[in-house]
């Protein structure tokens, strides 16, 4: 890992850079303990380009409470690297202190009481402030959103996207990339993008007979700003064909394409670009590896993985900025480009805790009117909870529990899976739980729940399979989700073991008995990316589970035992 | 995730099938290679294969080989149960010595490209593409 002090070193030694993070900034703050927005949004302009950077926002057009995760392990060259660092560890690295503002945005401990004390982050609202004040500094700042935004809401899935589109619209962004929004499929995600006032870039996106760029998508486009030639690079999720149903975009291919990037980064420079910026949903191990492979890339403003750090990593010359999800942080990036390369960075990034800043009223009043229709029905009161509910994390997280025990009584099966995606807010304890927040933690174009059998060694080959996705020592070889949540069957998990092998101890906890390989079981589950997949919606099921328990609550998760962390 | 009730079984035996495989080449795939180079000792040189990291169809994975000044280049599939896929033969009028080709993969498995070279030398280099029932992206 490099430290703090060595980052500084390393950036200097390689290429006499000065950097510069606006971190210590907010971390003083929590010794004031008054926040202000000012305080937020405290920058140094510096150099002639400014970017700021927003990614993974699923949606979230409301501010909301997400926590952070517990568990994040990195394995292979990354084994204890950031973004693979958290809670205590995380604030002893970045010099944070306990229970203050950044404490609460960026570890997980004492969610439920931070949460409380300063409240819910994001709403593309405040985003909208945040970002018309680093325009008011730099009017020519470039706006660049990494995808992952037309995606997780009740309001998103009932207009397809146009909720998004016509929020993100009003905020003027210059390029987009993605991963989500080919769930709306890919007719849909053409007319969209045909309309869209600004760039979709996707280097990585291919035409899937012909194994060509696809023409609907540039590789990247050319700015001018601040007197420099900017290419900035687009590069979707490369596994969305085996991640997400392939089915929804037949069309397309996508894969990392290393050789192609390479060639793109020459083609723009032999172009005259000053600076390469790659707006990358790769996800944060994958864009390291990236860089180190690819020459000629200046900044990585890095998406996917849904981390959020408070300095750039380096790797080479190239620095790789990570803006976190859902809303809740914006990244501002300013550098001194001349004489053709990058001389200098400053970065911060930006929390969005939304009760300190004013929201954009014309953001607001557009927000409001795409949810109008919709207030009444995802508004409904269906619990309480009395736990705090979360996913975020490698292994099972609240609302995963709370969804695998949805599954198991509902569809009254032996075992259930939950699929492990990033995306979904957090609850405090105490809290209401309406259909807005089940959509929040659900919503897909593919979220029916099926029920089926399957033998204990099948089961057992599907999760030696998720798992070589997040732990295969490779970043090119990881998805960038996190382990299928489990629900009714307890393991073990030895993470540095090869595929086939991770996996053992197996157990059905309803009778305690070991799993049986060659014994048929009921498994319930949800996000199949098989077409033609039956059964009731999985927002609906969860609906019916927490209506019937009226407040729910979740013990902590005993049955995963992960070893080799 | 791939969960519903027949595909799941008909990917889960590949998978398994995989997950039994080492990811060396077997003695079937040694001896095929052995053949295209009478035995000859391959080395590491100008030879480039391009294959996805994880293929998003095992049925149909898209490759590409390139080789400048080669006279062929052999194609081995080394989890297959019948490893030589294509052997590409360059004359001397060739304006390139490259190719691209869709191959079937039966699992997770090393692709091991041969080029032999115009001096009768052998290069060789491999890529590992994983072959998986689908994960959960973030």
């Amino acid at each position: 890992m490099i430290s703090r002090r060595d980052f500084l070193q390393v950036s200097m030694a390689a290429s006499a850079m000065v950097g510069a993070s606006g971190f210590g900034n907010w971390a003083r703050l929590a010794a004031q303990q008054a926040l202000t927005q000012d305080q937020l949004l405290e920058f140094d302009t510096f150099g002639n380009v400014s970017l700021i950077h927003v990614t993974d926002i699923h949606a979230q057009l409301k501010p909301i409470y997400f926590r952070e995760p517990e568990i994040n392990i990195g394995v292979g060259g990354n084994k204890g690297a950031v973004p693979h660092v958290t809670g205590a560890e995380f604030r002893k690295l970045y010099g944070i202190e306990d229970n203050s503002p950044s404490a609460y945005a960026l570890s997980y401990n004492d969610f439920s009481a931070l949460g409380k004390a300063y409240g819910k982050v994001g709403g593309l609202d405040r985003v909208a402030t945040v970002i018309n004040s680093i325009r008011a500094a730099r009017p020519d700042a470039l706006l660049l959103d990494g995808g992952d935004t037309w995606h997780g809401s009740y309001t998103c899935y009932h207009t397809a996207g146009q909720d998004m589109v016509n929020v993100m619209n009003a905020l003027k962004p210059d390029a987009m990339t993605f991963h989500w929004e080919f769930t709306l499929g890919s007719e849909r995600v053409r007319e969209v993008v045909a309309d869209l006032p600004f760039a979709a870039l996707g280097a990585n996106i291919y035409d899937a007979e012909w194994d060509e760029p696809a023409e609907d998508f540039a590789p990247y486009k050319f700015f001018e700003r601040g007197g420099v030639k900017i290419a900035v690079i687009g590069q979707a999720f490369p596994y969305m064909p085996i991640a997400n149903p392939g089915w929804m975009f037949p069309e397309y291919s996508f894969g990392i394409r290393t050789e192609r990037m390479q060639e793109v980064v020459d083609e723009v420079r032999g172009m005259g670009a000053e600076l390469v910026v790659l707006l990358s949903h790769n996800g944060f191990d994958v864009d390291k590896k990236m860089a180190s492979l690819v020459s000629g890339i200046d900044v990585v403003l890095s998406g996917h993985t849904h981390d959020a750090l408070p300095e750039p990593v380096l790797v080479g010359e190239t620095i790789i900025i990570a803006s976190g999800s859902n809303g809740k942080f914006v990244s501002r990036v300013d550098l001194d480009v001349r004489d053709g390369r990058m001389m200098g960075f400053r970065h911060k990034l930006i929390p969005i805790f939304s009760d300190v800043i004013e929201p954009d009223k014309e953001v607001s009043a557009l927000i409001n009117e795409q949810r109008a229709p919709y207030e009444e029905a995802m508004g409904e009161v269906i619990g309480q909870t009395d736990s705090l509910l979360y996913r975020r994390g490698n292994f099972n997280g609240t609302w995963d529990d709370l969804i695998c025990d949805a599954l198991l009584s509902e569809r009254e099966a032996d075992i259930a899976m939950s699929p492990g995606v990033r995306w979904g807010p957090s609850l405090l304890p105490g809290d209401n739980i309406t259909r807005e927040d089940i959509w929040n933690a659900t919503s897909m174009t593919y979220g029916k729940a099926y029920r089926s059998e399957m033998t204990g060694e099948f089961i057992h080959t599907i999760m030696e399979d998720v798992a070589d996705n997040i732990f295969n020592p490779d970043p090119y070889y990881q998805q960038g989700g996190d382990m299928v949540r489990m629900g009714g069957l307890g393991y073990r998990i030895d993470i540095t073991k090869p595929q086939g092998e991770r996996i053992s101890e197996l157990t059905l906890l309803k009778t305690g008995e070991k799993l049986d390989p060659a014994k048929n079981y009921v498994v319930a589950g949800w996000a199949s990316v098989n077409e033609g997949t039956e059964g009731p919606q999985i927002w609906d099921v969860v609906e019916d589970h927490i209506r019937k328990q009226g407040t729910v609550t979740v013990a902590p998760n005993t049955s995963v035992e992960v070893i080799g962390a | 995730m791939n969960l519903t009730r027949r595909d799941a079984l008909a990917l889960g035996l590949g998978a398994t099938a995989a997950a039994l495989l080492p990811l060396s080449a077997t003695a079937a795939a040694e001896d095929a290679i052995a053949a295209f180079t009478g035995g000859a000792e391959a080395g590491a040189g100008d030879l480039t294969l391009t294959a996805p990291e994880i293929a998003e169809n095992g049925n149909t994975v898209p490759i590409t080989v390139n080789a400048p000044g080669a006279t062929a280049i052999a194609v081995f599939a080394t989890g297959n149960p019948t490893p030589e896929v294509v052997v590409f033969n360059f004359g001397p009028l060739a304006g390139s010595q490259a190719a691209s080709t869709r191959i079937r993969l039966a699992g997770t498995q090393d692709v091991v490209a041969v080029a032999k070279m115009a001096d009768g030398s052998f290069v060789q280099t491999s890529a590992t593409v994983k072959v998986t029932i689908g994960g959960c992206g973030g």
